[in-house]
């Protein structure tokens, strides 16, 4: 396995003064390709914070962040938007779809933006991508219209369109039961095993930290694992 | 951009009804647009066509001599040589060579050589004071037309034939027909015939007005040569200014734009203008406003999905141009549901040419709508409205906008 990722000494405070949070406090962490890695800790502990910031949705305070060999904590808006575009997919716990598309609408969406139309390849990708995460009825459903369980298996079909190296998700089954979670990540760990994609998953639940080769847990401002 | 325009149509389509909304308050904008430009443009012909259009529009006159001092002016009394006669050297001469050259001139449609003067008419005991204009026969109707406005007999001036105005033959009970005795205020009578009545529908014409042939008027003003006025029609009337001082180079002589005499005239219909303008520009602002607050309630709205757009790699541009398309289609969709209400609604109006005076109504002109300005203004203010809400959508920070 090579190297994926790398961080070193990143620092992330938010506010100033007497409200000055040190969330991250030095984090030193490397993930190589092909990991399904869970990121534990408790909440307010700063999960999110590091998830965002290995997104590139945001500047660390200091430290160093790269990612296949490109420095990210230097880089422009408009080439952290594209490296994300390009290497990077998302699933969030809220608000992950755009509810007034359909689900194939919502799965192309990283091709399209970055293609400027929706092409015939990206549609019939997209397609394959729902029928694997057994979403094969519901296409072209209004995303608003599905449940919790299946918005969240296109948000990982969308996350996977653009064939990114590294999935981030934020707490992907924190408000699904059981069963949903369950397929969710049987889906997630199927794809790390099939294509080699890197996963980091937040959560705080036993049973899907178990399910990854790697727990990586953060705690007093520090990461472990 | 062609993506973008998808999802800016779709946002449009998942809101129906505010759209439709939206929409429509740009149509009236848009409309209050229209109706303003057709009722202004209207009004403004209306009253042109009413006092600049019987005007003529450029107008070469003879200066008057003044009367020669015979006597060394005393405290008392002044003496002035009033005799007739010598009045005459004011006139134009020459007139047969440069007025082919003035009709040569591009606007200008017709020419008339008068000669203009004051005289009574009498009828058995009756006399009033009238001012005779010498017409050239052919040409009556090249300023005002006469010939629309005759209501009985002809406009067609021979010799011996006056035309008199349709008040004045009723106050003094003439006929047509009838015989006139006409003095000038030379002295001079001439026994003339009533062949034509008009009436102009304005009070100082139809009342004080005689019309003779230029040959009369020789007779009647000694002046066997020259004229004392010619009168200029043209094509536009606001080419005037420019033309006035292309014939004075051309025949030295002093030619007169009709606005330098109708600066009232052109005022008013300035002012009426500027009060459309500012109307227009009221109904413009509102349409920006309207568009600018809520395409910023729908980034509000929108403000998850705007960060899951840039997490997903969607740049600053992109959305930028997500929020200014909403603002175009809106500006584009009001502003010809606008056009068309407005093309209809004016059609429901009588139009300016069927318009009379005294008559209920506008005097609108559907011609001038500005339909196409409209649209597009609309459209661009529509597009300056989105600019502020697509502004602070680009910028908006993904992470907060996500809300994790
Ligand atoms: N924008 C911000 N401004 C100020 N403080 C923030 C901001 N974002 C996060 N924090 C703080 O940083 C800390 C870490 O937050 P974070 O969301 O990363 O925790 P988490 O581990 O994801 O928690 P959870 O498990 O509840 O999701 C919290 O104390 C939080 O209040
Ligand atoms: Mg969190």
């Amino acid at each position: 396995m090579t190297a994926l990722l790398q961080v070193q000494d990143l620092v992330k405070t938010f506010g100033s003064g007497d409200a000055e949070t040190r969330v991250l406090r030095g984090v030193h962490l490397a993930m190589q390709t092909g990991e399904l890695a869970a990121l534990l800790g408790p909440s307010g502990s700063g999960k999110s914070t590091l998830l965002t910031i290995l997104g590139t949705l945001m500047h660390p305070t200091s430290g160093q962040h790269s990612m296949l060999g490109v420095d990210l904590t230097t880089a422009s808006d408009r080439a952290l938007t594209e490296f994300r575009n390009q290497h990077i997919g998302f699933v969030f716990q809220f608000h992950n779809l755009l509810p007034d598309f359909t689900a194939l609408e919502n799965v192309v969406f990283p091709t399209a933006v970055r293609e400027g139309r929706e092409t015939a390849a990206a549609r019939t990708r997209g397609q394959e991508l729902l029928v694997r995460m057994g979403l094969a009825e519901r296409i072209h459903f209004p995303t608003a219209n599905l449940s919790g369980g299946q918005k969240q298996r296109v948000a990982v079909a969308r996350a996977l369109m653009n064939r990114p190296e590294l999935v981030l998700a934020d707490e992907p089954t924190g408000n699904l039961d059981r069963a949903s979670a369950a397929q969710v990540m049987d889906l997630i760990a199927e794809i790390n095993r099939d294509e080699g994609t890197t996963f980091l998953i937040s959560t705080h639940d036993e049973k899907i930290a178990a399910l990854c080769q790697r727990q990586i847990v953060v705690g007093e401002g520090l990461v472990t694992g | 951009m062609l993506y973008a325009i998808k999802i800016a149509t779709r946002y449009l389509t998942a809101s129906k009804a505010q759209t439709a909304l939206l929409v429509f308050g740009v149509a009236i904008g848009v409309f209050i647009f229209i109706f303003m430009s057709a009722l202004i443009g209207g009004l403004a012909e209306f009253i042109m066509a009413r006092t600049a259009g019987d005007m003529a529009h450029i107008t070469i006159q003879a200066e008057a001599v003044d009367p020669a001092l015979l006597s060394p002016a005393d405290a008392h009394r002044v003496l002035l040589a009033q005799e007739p006669a010598s009045q005459t050297a004011a006139i134009l001469k020459d007139t047969a060579a440069f007025i082919p050259l003035i009709e040569s001139l591009p606007g200008v449609i017709g020419t008339s050589p008068q000669i203009n003067g004051s005289g009574f008419l009498t009828r058995g005991a009756q006399v009033t004071q009238v001012s005779i204009n010498g017409l050239e026969p052919g040409k009556e109707s090249v300023i005002a037309n006469l010939a629309g406005y005759i209501t009985q007999g002809t406009a067609n001036l021979g010799a011996g034939g006056v035309l008199l105005g349709k008040t004045l033959t009723q106050d003094m009970n003439l006929r047509l027909g009838q015989t006139v005795r006409v003095q000038s205020s030379y002295g001079i009578e001439a026994l003339l015939t009533i062949t034509g009545i008009y009436e102009m529908g304005s009070g100082g014409p139809d009342r004080r007005q005689a019309y003779v042939s230029l040959a009369t008027a020789r007779t009647l003003f000694k002046m066997p040569q020259g004229v004392t006025r010619i009168e200029i029609k043209l094509a536009d009337l606001y080419t005037a200014d420019a033309l006035a001082p292309r014939i004075k180079a051309l025949t030295g002589l002093d030619a007169k734009s009709w606005t330098e005499q109708a600066a009232q005239l052109l005022e008013a219909l300035q002012a009426q203008a500027q009060t459309g303008y500012i109307l227009k520009a009221f109904a413009l602002l509102t349409i920006i406003i309207g568009v600018a607050s809520a395409l910023l309630l729908s980034t509000y709205r929108r403000r998850p999905e705007i960060g899951i757009m840039r997490a997903m790699g969607a740049g600053r541009w992109f959305v930028m141009v997500v929020f200014v398309s909403q603002g175009a289609l809106i500006g584009l969709m009001g502003g010809l549901f606008g056009a068309a209400a407005g093309y209809g609604v004016l059609l429901a109006f009588p139009g300016r040419d069927s318009f009379a005076p005294g008559q209920n109504g506008l005097p609108i002109d559907i011609a001038q709508g500005a339909y196409g300005l409209a649209i597009v203004l609309t459209t661009l203010g529509a597009i300056a409205a989105s600019i502020l809400p697509a502004r602070a959508a680009a910028r908006l920070d993904p992470v907060t906008a996500i809300g994790q």
